[in-house]
């Protein structure tokens, strides 16, 4: 599998680009051919920019009947579904850093406890495909108000189980839809989708959408994503 | 005969959103081609040589990834470019009288009678002059790339503009809309292509914007 390679992107945006970086994460063209790689991360950056201001916070995905749920929902990772980690309710904590005031860790029956919300909307993923799933559980926002995480911060960043990291922006984060899901299609969410917690963002594309979360953060300094950090566009919004 | 000065045909605005619009063009359906290949439509996927965004092989030494990232970002960044240069010149045209000049009026009934003239090899091509088929071909394909870009937006942004991804009749079906857009517009491509190498005389107005004749 990738080995992570987290690198600092605001490094790009105070323009201190160093070829060894860049050539180490672009999946665009021309690896000797920095102005272009320079172009095409600065249009993404742009493109962050025009989705954020695009970003409506009261508007809503589309939801949908009980009846158009894909039963037989599609498994994706950046590794075999027999290899996704196996988290034990018992030793499982979800921990917090950043700016958050309450940094008690939670185990999964507390997070269980949460009040909670139920949703079928369009899980949309980069390379183009889409499937239709039922997600429950509590809204971020909840949550984030729970622990008392200064919610004027920019970021909240997510660490995962299997080594994959994402981030999203506050504004997203705050959303009524973005929930920290704890079951799909009515069961405790499986394994393969994410046990016992993944955050369900149908304002955004599936890979910002992190399964198997154990810490979470709130903070103002950029952290990344696995993804992101290979080229694909932060933002990523629907 | 007093020569006074060339004669224009295509104004400068014209040519340089042509242009630009061809290079758009080329790198949206080159980019759009690998991003297709990643979840394809039909039960077909372009060879890796003829798409864009980075060499797969570079890629997958990198960060085990054959270079979608790149299409993406390709694509996503060209489309900016596309989207200004096609407002640039359809406002240049409905301002500037342009359009009313070359492609208007334009009747079904001249459309027939030249599409049958040019299957029979009888249409003449004066530079300067359009008939009929070309005409239909160059509001055809405008109206195509405009479809295209609006497709793309739904696609892009289902939730935000999930009125237009609905009137495309859902996600799926703007997937589908988007390309058979694309479809069409490399259709022109290639008529557009073997008619300028048919008849090259027409190509340098396209550059210098004179037809080497004067008024």
């Amino acid at each position: 599998m990738s080995p992570i390679r987290k690198i600092d992107r605001r490094r790009f945006l105070n323009g201190g680009v160093s070829l060894g970086a860049l050539s180490l994460l672009t999946g665009c063209d021309l690896t000797d051919n920095v102005p272009a790689q320079r172009l095409l991360w600065n249009m993404s950056f742009w493109n962050d920019r025009v989705q954020a201001w695009l970003f409506n916070p009261n508007r809503l995905a589309p939801t949908y009947p009980e009846s158009a749920v894909d039963r037989a929902f599609r498994y994706n990772a950046f590794y075999p579904e027999e290899q996704a980690p196996q988290l034990d309710p018992v030793t499982y904590r979800l921990e917090l850093s950043g700016a958050i005031g309450d940094k008690r860790a939670w185990t999964v029956d507390r997070l269980y406890q949460l009040p909670q919300t139920s949703q079928i909307t369009r899980h949309v993923c980069v390379e183009g495909w889409s499937r239709i799933g039922k997600w429950s559980g509590c809204p971020l926002r909840i949550f984030l108000e729970r622990v008392e995480a200064d919610l004027g911060k920019k970021y909240v960043g997510f660490i995962c189980a299997d080594g994959y990291y994402t981030s999203i922006d506050m504004p997203s984060a705050l959303h009524p839809q973005t929930i920290m899901a704890f079951s799909f299609a009515d069961q405790v969410l499986p394994r393969k989708f994410g046990y016992p917690m993944k955050i369900r963002i149908p304002t955004k594309l599936g890979f910002k959408n992190p399964k198997f979360v154990v810490a979470l953060s709130v903070t103002n300094d950029y952290p990344g994503g696995f993804w992101e950090d290979y080229g694909y566009n932060w933002f990523s919004g629907s | 005969m007093r020569r006074t000065r060339p004669i224009v045909l295509h104004p400068l605005v014209v040519r340089i959103t042509h242009w630009l619009n061809a290079l758009a063009i080329i790198v949206m359906i080159g980019s759009g081609w690998r991003i297709y290949n990643w979840e394809p439509l039909f039960g077909f996927t372009f060879p890796v040589w003829m798409t864009f965004g980075g060499w797969p092989e570079v890629s997958q030494h990198w960060h085990n990834e054959e270079g979608l990232a790149g299409a993406l970002q390709w694509h996503f960044a060209a489309m900016w470019l596309l989207v200004a240069n096609l407002l640039i010149y359809i406002g240049y045209g409905l301002s500037s009288g342009h359009y009313r000049r070359s492609s208007m009026p334009i009747w079904p009934r001249e459309i027939l009678r030249d599409l049958r003239a040019a299957l029979g090899g009888r249409l003449v091509h004066n530079v300067g002059e359009r008939n009929a088929v070309q005409k239909a071909m160059y509001i055809g394909v405008i109206t195509v790339i405009v479809l295209t870009v609006l497709s793309g937006l739904a696609i892009w942004k289902p939730v935000q503009f999930q009125e237009l991804t609905a009137a495309f009749g859902g996600y799926d079906a703007a997937r589908y809309v988007h390309f058979v857009c694309m479809a069409a517009i490399v259709l022109f491509l290639a008529v557009h292509l073997t008619l300028t190498a048919l008849v090259p005389k027409v190509l340098p107005p396209m550059i210098t914007g004179r037809t080497g004749r004067w008024r």
